[in-house]
């Protein structure tokens, strides 16, 4: 079993404040979000290193924009949901066209808020910011990507967006320790069939993998940590080497990670067999996070069935 | 179930604690809610379906209701036992609020009978109130649209905008009424983005603003049965609040924001209200 840790939210406060404290002009700004960002020790510790806004997410990333522009290294956060749809102009043209190094953080991102319902899910980041020029998509699997990942977003002087979810994640295993942006973290070895995930589905894509080690069915787990820009060697290499691919993401099956392979593949002629595991094009069912991933088929005994149909399929 | 214009103050006064038990019971129940904003708002949401509105679930389809639009949809529990005690649907529908397939989710959704509108994302519901208003005019109806802001909420510039519409076109069948607890998640609304004075900012954006404690039902009542308050304005009704009314300790404390109560809270604060129903009986 994996042992449970912090949730990548907690890391990523914690990340933030190591970051505020060895540079005085990082700047955190956020939007009546510091509660649930886990940035209340952070507001305590470094009282002039974080700006409020108000509940005004598209004020948030215009102030942010122009705190950059004048030279701070900043942190714009709030909720995934609101920050990529109802700032999604301010992104497009203030941060990745004027090429501002901010680092928008969606906090409570895909299903995080379970039963809050639509408005507070965020299934169409992925998509809409693949189609923006100029910035790179980030979402950690684990407590030690999100360190890593915050680190080296810090140092990036382009526009990232990094998407963190607010459950307690395991600590998950890792053939190669080492991280960087737009690089997969190989999580397991296998030649039956890959499993390429992101963020908080790569848990449970391990957990599938660990089902399936128990039928005689090896995976690889892939952590596609930055899902822009794509690590398309790593893809590549997947579909060609295990021939089978099922993509995994709590985002919707429409222009996320799973059409960003699938395209990939298909105009390079690399056959594998291959399916986009994420949400369908409906109405979201109402539960905790855990319920809907259940219903929608990304929990790991689900995964393993989708593994097993894969295989079996000709 | 039919609309009952006749409440009195005291039948009003005793609905409100009604409705805070029935709350705080469905919160318990299910394990979450946004306690603190749902009891600043039940004495308006109260006086609004009980007194002022023209709408019922008998005329809820009918192209000449009064239409309310709760912007701070996150306050959807209190919007919730309303709706049920008017009899938009069963009380019992609520057990199922928040659980797995169920279409009573923790925001306002049109899946619900007597919704009007989706909401959740704050700074929606005022510029939905003025289209609704605006096609009103239009169709020279004379229902009236009412919309419920958090004062957080406010921060939102899209509230500014549609302000501007409403004034712009005249929009004095809207009223906009403005939650005034003084809180948002954070803390006190004027350390977190200062607010005041917000009397001067609507009027000077063109509302006609009224002023009252809006967890008086009598003067909530005096108020909204005094729209609009200047011909050819939209209204805007300034209702001071206390976050958390009627439980004395969660009263203007932030974080009963989304506190749910525990066992020990929650036999306390059913015993205030038992006493604040008998005061009234
Ligand atoms: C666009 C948007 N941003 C952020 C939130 C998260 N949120 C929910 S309630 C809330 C505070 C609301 O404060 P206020 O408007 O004063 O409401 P009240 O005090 O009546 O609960 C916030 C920030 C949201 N629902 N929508
Ligand atoms: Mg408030």
């Amino acid at each position: 079993m994996m042992e449970q840790a912090l949730a990548n939210l907690e890391v990523f406060a914690a990340t933030l404040l190591e970051l505020a404290r060895e540079d005085s002009g990082l700047l955190v700004v956020t939007s009546d979000s510091r509660g649930s960002a886990k940035l209340a020790p952070f507001a305590k510790a470094a009282p002039g290193q974080i700006v409020e806004v108000g509940i005004a997410e598209q004020n948030l990333v215009g102030v942010a924009a122009g705190l950059a522009a004048a030279g701070k290294k900043v942190f714009a956060v709030s909720p995934a949901c609101f920050l990529t749809a109802r700032s999604f102009e301010q992104i497009k043209n203030d941060l990745c066209y004027s090429n501002r190094p901010v680092n928008a953080v969606g906090i409570s991102a895909g299903v995080s808020y379970g039963a809050l319902g639509t408005t507070h899910h965020s299934l169409h980041d992925y998509a809409a910011l693949r189609a923006v020029h100029n910035i790179t998509i980030v979402a950690p699997a684990d407590n030690f990507e999100t360190r890593e990942a915050v680190r080296a977003a810090a140092q990036l002087p382009k526009p990232v967006y990094l998407r963190f979810g607010k459950k307690k994640m395991p600590h998950l295993p890792r053939v190669d320790s080492a991280f960087e942006l737009g690089k997969a973290s190989l999580i397991r070895e296998g030649a039956h069939l890959s499993f390429l995930a992101c963020g908080e589905t790569v848990a449970p894509a391990f957990s599938a993998a660990e089902l399936l080690a128990k039928e005689g069915i090896q995976c690889r787990i892939l952590s596609l940590h930055t899902v822009k820009p794509l690590d398309q060697a790593a893809v590549r290499k997947a579909a060609t080497e295990t021939g089978r691919v099922i993509t995994v993401e709590e985002h919707s099956v429409s222009g996320g990670l799973g059409e960003a392979c699938a395209g990939l593949l298909l105009q390079e002629g690399i056959h594998a067999r291959f399916k986009i595991v994420g949400f369908p094009d409906d109405h979201t069912v109402t539960g905790s996070q855990e319920e809907i991933f259940r219903h929608y088929g990304l929990d790991g005994p689900s995964l393993a069935k989708a593994g097993r149909e894969l295989l079996e399929k000709q | 179930m039919t609309l009952n214009l006749m409440l009195t103050e005291r039948e009003l006064k005793l609905k409100s604690v009604q409705y805070r038990k029935a709350l705080l019971r469905l919160i318990k129940a299910c394990g979450a809610g946004h306690t603190g904003g749902d009891l600043s708002c039940l004495d308006i949401l109260n006086v609004l379906y009980n007194r002022i509105m023209r709408v019922s679930p008998e005329t809820f389809k009918s192209p000449d209701r009064d239409y309310y639009i709760q912007s701070k949809g996150h306050c959807a529990e209190a919007l919730f036992v309303v709706l049920a005690d008017m009899g938009f649907f069963p009380e019992s529908d609520l057990e199922t609020l928040n659980r797995y397939g169920s279409h009573y989710i923790g925001h306002p959704t049109r899946d619900v009978n007597g919704v009007e509108q989706n909401t959740g994302a704050l700074g929606h519901g005022l510029a939905v109130a003025v289209g609704i208003a605006l096609a009103g005019k239009m169709d020279r109806k004379d229902y009236r649209v009412f919309t419920l802001l958090g004062d957080g909420e406010l921060a939102e510039g899209s509230n500014w905008e549609a302000g501007m519409t409403a004034a712009h076109y005249r929009l004095d069948n809207l009223v906009a009424i403005v939650d005034r607890n003084g809180l948002q998640i954070t803390g006190s609304t004027e350390d977190v983005c200062q607010l005041s004075p917000l009397d001067e900012k609507f009027e000077s954006f063109g509302f006609a603003v009224q002023r009252c404690d809006g967890n008086d039902v009598g003067e909530l009542v005096r108020v909204l049965e005094s729209v609009p308050f200047r011909p050819g304005k939209p209204s805007l009704v300034l209702a001071k609040t206390r976050k958390g009314k009627g439980v004395s300790f969660m009263e203007n404390v932030a974080k009963w924001h989304h506190g749910v109560p525990s066992d020990e809270d929650f036999k306390r604060a059913m015993t205030e209200l038992e006493a604040a129903q008998a005061a009234i009986a």
